[in-house]
């Protein structure tokens, strides 16, 4: 059976990395849903330096691994391990964040913004009052997934000294010689934070398709 | 009503997933708990070694000196991978019969319990904690824990730790002795001495500490640090191998004596240790 005492000698290491894990993943959620937002809208807007900006944005940050900018935020920029890997975050959620925006706000039909437009209303009013209301609903569930990869994602700290769930994870395995029970335990914590919010994300999908 | 429903679907769900996880940790451990060496056959590592006449040791491959990746052959090479080939020419007759595996200070004894390797040559210390979960041959290395810093840096010695920085890796006998004798530094640590080295380059903590032998390997590699202190430990280095293969071990050291006889020891150990 699993090994209690492995979770309870080392309550405080694991509780330390839990409290880690939840503030960097609270912090990085908050800030790549931000930014995200400035970037998709950034994106779609009818300026076209705007867009390839966006793009160029997205393109690139995408494309590298989470590690590698971790690394560049550590190593090149000298922040602590904990600053550099919620940085590295936000910036890589960041990027999938302003897709799945940017995916939703166009999968509204063209009509619509040629009806408010026509209707008398800025492109500005048009995109916040008619358009994005009904882009929140179709982009919610790709958030969900994104806030759920962020908070997996955030073991990346381990490796750069983040003290972090995954670090203490570590640690603890590397006093005790235990692996596979560590970890299992390592795991659960990750469990408590992505079950709630899977069913958080299930909810609020739930609710907003109720209003339409 | 049907909300309710769902709800408890989604929360029963998410406990029997936990469930789950702690049944696979279950079965792993009973696994663990069937000893009795190798992983297919169920014999001792030493009459498995001598099937399939190859000797697999697990080494570093990020430590300069001891076991270091050439980038240009792809050779890993250095003291602990010499030991390894003049064991394999002992024990096997023949230096080429050795399969090289990567490992890490954090990863090695996992290895070594699955049976993915047949010893493990990386730089490691024969501890009391360590002996109760493989067995060790006789030393075949003696190190000691040290400090690495910038040259110039006003950390001159263990004592002067206090609330700096200092930068361990992972898994290594190194980070749980600092905090003894060093209580009052804050200690980070990495996966590995390439990163950990990089961190102190990038100046992310104000000393390195390790085995003086690894250290040596950094400061040759790079002469803008150097070491400070002295040794603050004895870090004697074994060979392990699974718990239970007293055959094997007893072998190890056979040919470990005959190497020192030979003066096979020495020949390699001047060869990789200058200092």
């Amino acid at each position: 059976m699993l090994d209690f005492s492995i979770l309870t000698e080392n309550l405080d290491m694991y509780l330390l990395g839990f409290k880690n894990t939840i503030m960097s993943s609270l912090i990085a959620l908050v800030a790549s849903l931000i930014l995200g937002v400035f970037v998709a809208i950034m994106r779609i807007a009818p300026i076209k330096p705007l867009n390839w900006l966006g793009t160029a944005y997205v393109e690139f940050i995408r494309n590298i691994p989470l590690l590698i900018i971790t690394f560049f935020f550590f190593l090149g920029l000298k922040l602590s391990g904990l600053y550099a890997g919620t940085l590295a975050l936000t910036i890589y959620t960041s990027s999938f964040i302003a897709e799945a925006i940017r995916a939703g706000i166009l999968s509204v039909p063209k009509g619509q913004m040629e009806a408010a437009r026509s209707s008398g209303l800025t492109y500005g009013q048009a995109m916040r009052l008619v358009i994005l209301p009904q882009a929140v609903k179709i982009v919610i569930p790709p958030l969900g997934n994104q806030f759920i990869n962020l908070v997996k994602n955030s073991s990346i700290l381990a490796v750069v000294a983040g003290l972090d769930l995954m670090y203490h994870g570590d640690l603890i395995s590397s006093r005790t010689f235990v692996v596979f029970d560590v970890y299992i335990f390592v795991a659960a914590f990750y469990l408590i934070l992505t079950i709630p919010l899977s069913l958080g994300v299930g909810y609020l999908e739930k609710r907003l398709a109720k209003s339409n | 009503m049907l909300k309710k429903k769902k709800w408890l679907k989604a929360s029963l769900l998410s406990l029997l997933a936990v469930i789950l996880l702690a049944g696979c940790g279950g079965g792993k451990s009973t696994d663990e708990g069937k000893e009795g060496g190798s992983k297919e056959t169920g014999k001792d590592v030493l009459s498995q070694v001598k099937d399939k006449d190859e000797i697999v040791f697990g080494v570093k491959n990020d430590t300069r000196l001891f076991g270091l990746k050439n980038p240009s052959t792809g050779e890993v090479e250095g003291f602990d991978i010499d030991i390894a080939k003049a064991l394999a020419a002992e024990i096997l007759g023949d230096e080429n019969k050795v399969k090289f595996k990567e490992v890490t200070s954090k990863t090695r004894m996992a290895l070594l319990n699955n049976g993915d390797i047949d010893a493990i040559v990386a730089t490691m210390t024969i501890t009391e904690d360590r002996k109760k979960e493989v067995d060790f041959t006789d030393v075949y290395f003696d190190a000691g824990q040290s400090l690495l810093v910038k040259k110039g840096s006003d950390i001159k010695g263990i004592d002067d730790l206090k609330g700096k920085k200092v930068l361990a890796v992972k898994g290594s006998t190194s980070s749980i002795n600092i905090r003894e004798k060093a209580p009052d530094a804050q200690v980070l640590e990495f996966e590995n001495y390439s990163e950990a080295f990089a961190a102190l380059k990038s100046g992310q903590g104000d000393a390195l500490t390790t085995d003086d032998s690894i250290l040596y390997g950094m400061a040759d590699e790079d002469p803008n640090y150097e070491l400070v202190g002295g040794t603050f430990t004895d870090e004697p280095y074994g060979i392990a191998v699974k718990k239970g293969n007293e055959d094997f071990v007893a072998e190890l050291n056979k040919a470990l004596k005959s190497l020192k006889d030979s003066g096979k020891y020495d020949e390699i150990h001047d060869k990789w240790i200058k200092h």
